[in-house]
C-alpha cells in the first residue's frame, strides 16, 4: 500500500489508509468520519443529487457514466422498494483499487452508501463482493456491524427519521457479475448472465425494483465531496473528468501499488511515483484499464489517464489499471493469456463471446506454439470485428481488445511465431509440424493439444 | 396493419409507428419487435433463439441489423429479435447493410465451430434451421481449423427426451419454453462459456455434493411406476413435464430428439397431414408424418385459436396404438360350436351381427354404448343407429361416472351452448378472463392445452385462477392458483359458499368474461352440476364443460344420451321428435316419447332381463363406474356387438366383432370442448378400415334402416341438414335444470369416514394406463410418480405406504404428505399399480379403509 507521497495534492480516497487500525470505526471517526453523513442526512435527497451532479462524478468502475444523472434515474415516488447495490466484484484483470480500500477504510464506503441510499430513497444497500475477497469482506462484515451499533445504519440514523439496511454478499467467482446486471441475477440467486435492456436497473433491477448500481471507488469518493463541495472536488483533475483517483500500477515498475492521483495524471507521471521501470528494463506495452482496454506503448506515456483522454488515444479509461511490460515480454503471449481468461469468464449466453473467445484462444494457444501461420493473424481479426460490438454485454468488446491493439502496435512479433510455418520448400525439412495447417474441418490439427 | 407505398405522409394510426425498413416505409404497430416488421415486409432475417411465444432473449446474435435513431446511427448492430419499433427508426437488414450482412455470417461462422457435421445422421437433418439458415446465409466455407468441443452423448433428459450438447446452439428455446410456457423448469442451463450446456439437476455435476439428502427422496420415488432410472434428481427438481415434447419440436438443431423417433425417419421421407389429436377434448392441431403406411411421428400444428404451437406429450408420441399388433382387422364371430372368436368375411359377419341385433331389438331390446372417444359423424351414426335401426332411446355414450343431474346439465348447459360463435368460452378467453374457477377439473391432467391457456393468463397477470379441489396439484402452482379446498364430494357445498366464504372471488365472478371450468368429474358429485348453475345464473359467470375425452362434447350434440336427441333436442318435446322423424323418413310417432336408459340403467336392465342386447363402440368396462356390473350385465346380455379396434375387456363378451378404423385411417370431426369443430382428413389412405359410421350404415342396411352415414362426410351432412331445432330455447330453460331443482345445502353432505377410513379424492394421470397409450415405454417413464397422498394427520402412523381398500380390493401406494383436508386420501384413476374402478369399485367421494401398507 504505497501510498503517494508526491502526489500533486492531499489524497483524499487514501488518506487514512496508512493509520493504525484504520479499517476501524474509532480510526474513522477521528480522521473526519462520519461527518459527511450528518451534512447530507440535513439536506434533502434532491440536494445530494445536484451536489453530485455539480461536482462532475464520474462511474470509477470502468463505463465513467455521471454519477449524479445516474441516481437521478430513481423513480421520485417508493411505489417499489429501492435499492442501492454496490458493485464490488473486483474482477478485471490488473485491477487491485476497491479491495484495498475495503481493506483499508471500509467505513468510507459505508459512509458512501448511506449517502447515496438517502439521495436515492433507498432503505437497503447490498454490497455484493468478490467471493475470493475474504479478507476484506471480513473486514467489511466488522465494519457494518460497528456501523450499526454506533446507529449509522439500521432505523433512524442519527435521528434523522433515515431507515437503512446494509447487506454484505459474497459472489462465487465468475467475472461476468462484475456486469451490473449478471450481478443483479447473481444477488437474486440466479446464474449470473447479463439481463436483456431495457427495463434498466433504475427502472427494473434487483427483484424487478427500482435499482442503482455503483463501482466502490465511486461511493467511496462521495463523502469527500459532501465535505470538500463541487469547487474543491473540481480543482482535482480535468474539466470533463474531475476528482482524484486510485491508479493500480502493476508489472515490471519497481514499486507497484496503489497511487492516487487526479484524474489526466499520465503514465510518465506514475512511473516516477512509484519509482521507474524495474531494473531500468525499458517499457514495452501497458494497459491505461485494465486488459479489457486496448494496449498502448511507450509513446503514449503522455496520454492524461482521464476519461477523454485514454479515448482519444484509442483505448478506454476503464479501471485505472495500469498494468506495465517491459522489453522481456512477448506481446502474443500476454494477448494469449489474456484471452484465456476471457475464455475461461465468458458466461456463455451469446454466440459471439461464448463462440469466439473459444476459438480466439485456440488459435493464440497454436501461434505462441509455433503453429500459426499469416492467414490466422487475419482470422483473427476477422473473428475479432465479429465479436466486437456483436455480443450481448461488453465482455465481448473486452476480450477482443488485447488482440486487436496487440496485432495493431506489435503484428511484427505475431509475424514472427508464424515464420517457420510459411509455405517455402526450402523450409519443409526444418520442422515436422510445419507441414500441418490443412484448412479443411474434418483433419484434426496434427499434434494439437499435444 | 398493412405495408405503407412510398410516400412520406403516409397515416400513422393511434397505437402504430412508422419506420424505414431497407429503404422501404413501413407501420407497424407500437411494441412489434423489429424482426417481425421486416418479416411483414418478406424480410427474413435469420434467427435462432427468437421465438414468437417466448419471452425476447437476444442471445444468439444471428438476427443483427443496422439501427439508426433520430437520424443518429447506432454505434452497434443491434438484435432485431429485441428491439421494438419506435418512430422514424431506419432499419438496415441483411438485404442493404454490409454490416449487417457480414455479422449475420459471423455468428453463423461461430455457430458452426463447434457444430458437429453430421447431417447426415441427424434426425433434423433436411428441416433444420441451423442447415437451412447456414445454407443461405453462411459461408460456404470454415476457417476453423482447431478443435472441436465434444461430449458425451446422448444425455437422457427424460426416458423419452435425449440431448446431444455438441449440436446445441444454446439459443435458449427449450429452457425459456420449460420455464415460461409449460412452468416445468426441469432443464436448464448449467456452466459458463464454451462449457455452457443444457442440462438436469442429474447431470450437473455440480450438484452431487449436496444431493446425500435427498437420497431417501429418491428411493420412495424408486418405487412409482416410471421407467426411467431416477426418477428423484441427486440435487434438484425432479424431471417432470407432460409438455417436454415441444421442446423438441422447437429445438432449432437436432439436439434434442426423442427416444420414440430417433434414427427412425428422414424428414424428406415423410408425407405430412394436418391432423386434430384425439386423446382429450382441447381437439388440437397436429401434423402427423407417415412414411410406407406408418405414422412415423406426430408434430404441434399451428393453431393460434386452440392449441397455438404446443401440444402436450400424450398428443405427441401415443400414436403407437393404432399400429399395434394385436389390432383387429378382420371382423369376428362367436362360433356356435367353439364358443370362440373366429375370423369371418364382413358379409358373414355383417349377417351375424344384424340377426342378434333384430332379434334382441324385437325382444327386450337392445342398448347402445358408442363410448366417449367418437367423431361426431360415428356419434350420429350411433345415435340414429339407435333410434331408427334399433328404435329406443337407450344410447349412452359416457363410459364414466355419470348422473341423471349431469343429463340435465348436459342438455341444459352444454347441448345448446352456441360454440366459439354463440358467445360460449374459448381458449382465447381463458387468457383474459378476470377470474377462471376449476371446479373438478384438473387441467394439466385433463386438458393439457386449456392449462397452458390458463397459465399463459395468469403469468401476463391478467387471470385469477382459482381451483376448488382437495389439495394444490402442480397446476395450482403453475397457474399462479388458489386453491379452495374441500373434502371430495364436497365441491358442491364449497360451489355455494363462495358468496359467503370467498367474496373476493364471488366479485371476481361478477366481472365481464369471468368464466367456470368444470370437469367430467363433477358428474360424480351428487347436487354438483345444480350448484354450478346456480353460481353462473347468479354471477353471470360463463360455464365451460371440459371432459376428458374427444368425443364427448361432439357426442352430446350428436344426440348420444337416453334424453337428447341431435342437435339437443329433447327426447320429451313432441315437436322435436317430428321434426327428427321427419328428417329422417320416420312415420309419425315411431320414435318413443320417453327418454332411455342411461348406462347404468341399460347394465341393470340387462341383469333383470329387461334388455337383451348391446352394441358397443370404444368402451373399457373398468371405466365404468361399476366394472362388476358390468361384467355381469355382458356376460347375461342375450347378444353383444362390439366395434373396436384393439381386444378388449369387452371382446370376451361379444358375440360379434366388428373391426373400426383407428384416427389416422379415416376422416372426421372432433367437437372440442368450446363447442369448435375440428375436422380432420384421412392420414393413411386405403387400408381398408372403415370408420364406425360406415359399419353402422352397412349394419342398418343388412336390418332394413337407411342412416344414410356410408361416409363421415354423409353422415355430418345428414346432422347439418337436420340443425339445431327452431326458436331456440335461452340457455338454462330448455330441460328442467332449474337453479332450485336441487336447493343449497340439500345435496347430501359427504358421508362422514369412522376410524381407519377416509374419503377418496381421484382423478386420472395424463400420463397413466389408458388404453390409447400402450406400446409407448419411452412415454411412460414420464409419467408423474404413482404415490397416495393424505395430510400429515391422516398418515399418522400409516408408514411409508398406504394400503387403500374397499370389499372389492386394495391398492398399495407409498404416501406422499400434501397440505389437503384430514380423513382424505387421492390416488390416480387408472395409474400402474392404481386402478381404481377396476380394483376397488369406487371413485370420487366414496368411502374407504386406510391402513398402513407393506411393499
Amino acid at each position: 500500500m504505497n501510498s503517494s507521497e508526491k502526489a500533486p495534492l492531499t489524497p483524499v480516497l487514501t488518506k487514512r489508509w496508512l493509520s493504525p487500525q484504520s479499517w476501524r470505526l474509532h480510526t474513522y471517526e477521528k480522521l473526519e468520519g462520519y461527518t459527511a453523513v450528518r451534512k447530507a442526512l440535513s439536506a434533502s435527497p434532491e440536494q445530494v443529487v445536484q451536489m453530485v451532479k455539480d461536482a462532475g462524478l464520474r462511474g470509477r468502475g470502468g463505463a465513467g457514466f455521471p454519477s449524479g444523472v445516474k441516481w437521478g434515474f430513481m423513480p421520485s415516488d417508493e411505489a417499489k422498494p429501492h435499492y442501492l447495490v454496490i458493485n464490488a466484484d473486483e474482477g478485471e484483470p490488473g485491477t487491485c483499487k476497491d479491495i484495498p480500500l475495503m481493506m483499508a477504510d471500509p467505513h468510507a464506503l459505508i459512509e458512501g452508501c448511506i449517502i447515496a441510499a438517502y439521495a436515492m430513497r433507498s432503505h437497503h444497500c447490498f454490497i455484493y463482493i468478490r467471493g475470493e475477497a475474504l479478507h476484506p469482506m471480513r473486514r467489511l462484515y466488522a465494519a457494518v456491524r460497528e456501523a450499526k451499533q454506533a446507529g449509522y445504519l439500521g432505523h433512524d440514523i442519527l435521528g434523522s427519521g433515515f431507515d437503512l439496511e446494509m447487506t454484505v454478499h459474497a459472489g462465487a467467482g465468475a467475472y461476468i457479475c462484475g456486469e451490473e446486471t449478471a450481478l443483479l441475477d447473481s444477488l437474486e440467486g440466479r446464474r449470473g448472465q447479463p439481463r436483456l435492456k431495457p427495463p434498466f436497473p433504475a427502472a427494473s433491477g434487483l427483484y424487478a425494483a427500482p435499482t442503482t448500481v455503483n463501482n466502490v471507488e465511486t461511493i467511496a469518493t462521495v463523502p469527500s465531496i459532501i465535505n470538500g463541495g463541487s469547487e474543491w472536488f473540481r480543482a482535482m483533475g480535468s474539466e470533463k473528468s474531475p476528482g482524484p483517483k486510485i491508479y493500480s500500477v502493476s508489472g515490471h515498475v519497481e514499486r507497484p501499488g496503489q497511487y492516487e492521483a487526479p484524474l489526466g495524471t499520465t503514465l510518465r507521471e506514475l512511473l516516477e511515483m512509484c519509482g521507474g521501470m524495474k531494473d531500468g528494463v525499458p517499457l514495452k506495452f501497458w494497459t491505461p484499464g485494465g486488459s479489457s482496454t486496448p494496449l498502448f506503448t511507450a509513446e503514449h506515456l503522455d496520454v492524461p489517464l482521464d476519461f477523454e483522454g485514454a479515448a482519444e488515444a484509442g483505448s478506454m479509461l476503464g479501471t485505472t489499471a495500469v498494468q506495465v511490460f517491459n522489453e522481456t515480454v512477448s506481446v502474443p503471449w500476454a494477448v494469449m493469456k489474456w484471452t484465456q481468461f476471457y475464455e475461461h469468464e465468458s458466461c456463455g449466453k451469446c454466440t459471439p463471446c461464448r463462440e469466439g473467445t473459444f476459438w480466439l484462444a485456440q488459435v493464440l494457444e497454436r501461434m505462441v506454439d509455433g503453429r500459426g501461420s499469416e492467414e490466422d493473424i487475419d482470422t483473427l481479426l476477422d473473428v475479432c470485428d465479429n465479436i466486437g460490438g456483436r455480443s450481448f454485454c461488453a465482455l465481448g468488446d473486452a476480450a477482443v481488445s488485447p488482440i486487436q491493439s496487440g496485432i495493431k502496435y506489435f503484428r511484427d512479433e505475431f509475424l514472427a511465431l508464424c515464420e517457420s510455418n510459411r509455405p517455402e520448400p526450402a523450409g519443409a525439412a526444418e520442422s515436422p509440424e510445419s507441414a500441418q495447417g490443412s484448412d479443411s474441418q474434418a483433419a484434426q490439427p496434427v499434434g494439437a493439444q499435444a | 396493419m398493412t405495408v405503407a407505398p412510398e410516400k412520406s405522409d403516409v397515416d400513422v394510426p393511434e397505437g402504430y409507428v412508422k419506420l424505414t425498413i431497407d429503404g422501404e416505409e413501413v407501420v407497424a404497430p407500437k411494441g412489434e419487435l423489429l424482426i417481425r416488421t421486416a418479416e411483414r415486409l418478406g424480410t427474413v432475417i435469420p434467427r435462432f433463439c427468437d421465438h414468437p411465444l417466448l419471452d425476447p432473449a437476444g442471445a444468439c446474435r444471428q438476427c443483427l441489423v443496422e439501427v439508426e435513431m433520430n437520424g443518429r446511427p447506432m454505434p452497434k448492430p443491434q438484435a432485431s429479435c429485441t428491439m421494438t419499433v419506435a418512430d422514424g427508426m431506419v432499419v438496415k437488414t441483411q438485404v442493404t447493410s454490409e454490416v449487417a450482412d457480414k455479422a449475420q455470417q459471423g455468428v453463423m461462422e461461430l455457430l458452426l465451430i463447434n457444430h458437429p457435421l453430421d447431417c447426415p445422421i441427424c434426425d433434423k437433418g433436411g428441416e433444420c434451421p441451423l442447415q437451412n439458415q447456414a445454407m443461405a446465409h453462411g459461408r460456404s466455407d470454415s476457417r476453423f481449423v482447431d478443435k472441436k468441443r465434444t461430449f458425451p452423448k446422448p444425455l437422457p433428459i427424460s426416458s423419452q427426451v435425449l440431448l446431444d450438447r455438441e449440436r446445441c446452439v444454446l439459443c435458449q428455446r427449450c429452457t425459456r419454453f420449460s420455464d415460461q410456457i409449460a412452468g416445468d423448469p426441469f432443464i436448464d442451463l448449467l456452466e459458463r462459456g464454451a462449457h455452457q450446456q443444457i442440462g438436469t439437476s442429474e447431470t450437473a455435476d455440480v450438484l452431487d455434493a449436496a444431493s446425500t439428502s435427498a437420497e431417501s427422496d429418491a428411493a420412495s420415488a424408486g418405487g412409482g411406476a416410471s421407467a426411467e432410472p431416477d426418477a428423484a434428481s441427486a440435487g434438484g427438481q425432479p424431471f417432470q413435464s407432460y409438455f417436454s415434447g415441444n421442446t423438441i419440436q422447437i429445438c432449432p438443431v437436432g439436439a434434442l430428439t426423442s427416444a420414440q423417433y430417433r434414427f427412425r425417419s428422414r424428414p424428406f421421407d415423410l408425407v405430412s397431414t394436418p391432423s386434430v389429436c384425439e386423446h382429450c377434448s382441447s381437439g388440437c392441431a397436429e401434423r402427423t408424418d407417415f412414411r410406407r403406411g406408418k405414422v412415423m411421428r406426430k408434430l404441434a400444428g399451428e393453431d393460434p385459436d386452440v392449441n397455438e404451437e404446443w401440444i402436450c406429450d400424450k398428443g405427441r408420441f401415443a400414436f403407437r396404438y393404432a399400429a399395434a399388433e394385436q389390432r383387429i382387422r378382420r371382423p369376428l364371430v362367436r362360433s356356435a360350436d367353439t364358443g370362440e372368436l373366429e375370423e369371418a368375411s364382413w358379409t358373414e359377419a355383417l349377417r351375424a351381427a344384424s340377426a342378434g341385433l333384430a332379434k334382441a331389438r324385437d325382444g327386450k331390446g337392445v342398448g347402445v354404448l358408442p363410448g366417449g372417444r367418437v367423431t361426431i359423424e360415428d356419434a350420429y351414426a350411433y345415435s340414429k343407429f339407435a333410434r331408427v335401426a334399433l328404435r329406443t332411446h337407450d344410447v349412452d355414450h359416457r363410459a364414466r361416472a355419470h348422473s341423471a343431474e349431469e343429463l340435465d346439465f348436459l342438455a341444459s348447459r352444454v347441448a345448446r351452448d352456441g360454440g366459439p360463435s354463440g358467445g360460449g368460452v374459448t381458449f382465447a378467453d381463458l387468457e383474459t378472463a378476470p377470474a377462471a374457477l376449476c371446479v373438478a377439473f384438473e387441467p394439466e391432467e385433463e386438458a393439457p392445452a386449456v392449462f397452458l391457456r390458463l397459465r399463459k393468463g395468469a403469468r401476463a397477470g391478467n387471470v385469477k385462477v382459482v381451483h376448488i379441489g382437495q389439495w394444490a396439484s402442480p397446476a395450482v402452482d403453475k397457474t399462479f392458483g388458489e386453491l379452495l379446498a374441500c373434502l371430495p364430494g364436497g365441491e358442491a357445498d364449497a360451489v355455494d359458499g363462495i358468496a359467503r366464504h370467498a367474496p373476493d372471488l364471488d366479485e371476481a365472478l361478477r366481472s365481464d368474461g369471468a368464466v367456470v371450468l368444470v370437469g367430467e368429474r363433477a358428474a360424480e358429485v351428487p347436487g354438483l352440476p345444480t350448484a354450478l348453475h346456480r353460481l353462473a345464473e347468479r354471477t353471470g359467470a360463463r360455464l365451460a364443460w371440459i371432459p376428458r375425452r374427444a368425443g364427448e362434447r361432439g357426442a352430446v350434440e350428436a344426440g348420444t344420451l337416453p334424453t337428447l336427441l341431435p342437435g339437443g333436442r329433447p327426447v320429451t318435446d313432441a315437436d322435436a321428435r317430428a321434426e327428427v322423424e321427419r328428417h329422417w323418413g320416420l312415420e309419425a310417432g315411431t320414435l318413443p316419447a320417453e327418454p332411455g336408459r342411461d348406462v347404468t340403467g341399460m347394465l341393470n336392465a340387462i341383469v333383470t332381463r329387461d334388455l337383451d342386447g348391446l352394441l358397443v363402440g370404444g368402451v373399457d368396462l373398468d371405466d365404468l363406474p361399476d366394472p362388476a356390473l358390468a361384467r355381469k350385465a355382458f356376460d347375461a346380455a342375450g347378444f353383444v356387438v362390439s366395434l373396436e379396434l384393439l381386444p378388449s375387456t369387452v371382446t370376451p363378451y361379444a358375440d360379434v366383432v366388428l373391426p373400426i378404423a383407428p384416427v389416422d385411417e379415416k376422416s372426421g370431426t372432433f367437437v372440442n370442448w368450446e363447442g369448435r369443430r375440428r375436422p380432420f382428413t384421412v392420414t393413411l389412405d386405403g387400408t381398408g378400415a372403415l370408420p364406425d359410421c360406415r359399419v353402422l350404415d352397412t349394419l342398418g342396411v343388412e336390418m332394413d334402416a337407411d342412416l344414410f352415414t356410408q361416409t363421415p362426410q354423409a353422415a355430418l351432412g345428414d346432422l347439418d341438414r337436420l340443425g339445431t331445432p327452431e326458436g331456440t330455447a335461452p340457455k338454462g330453460t330448455l330441460v328442467a335444470l332449474s337453479a332450485t331443482k336441487v336447493p343449497p345445502g340439500a345435496s347430501a353432505a359427504p358421508p362422514a369416514p369412522g376410524s381407519g377410513q377416509a374419503l377418496l379424492a381421484t382423478w386420472r394421470q395424463l400420463i397413466d394406463d389408458g388404453s390409447l397409450q400402450i406400446d409407448e415405454p419411452a412415454l411412460a417413464g414420464t409419467a408423474r410418480r404413482v404415490v397416495a397422498r393424505l395430510s400429515r394427520v391422516t398418515a399418522d402412523g400409516l408408514g411409508d405406504h398406504v394400503t387403500v381398500s374397499t370389499d372389492r380390493g386394495s391398492v398399495t401406494l407409498p404416501v406422499e404428505i400434501v397440505d389437503m383436508p384430514d380423513g382424505v386420501v387421492w390416488l390416480p384413476g387408472n395409474s400402474p399399480g392404481s386402478k381404481l374402478r377396476a380394483t376397488l369399485g369406487a371413485g370420487h367421494g366414496a368411502v374407504v379403509d386406510i391402513a398402513g401398507g407393506e411393499r
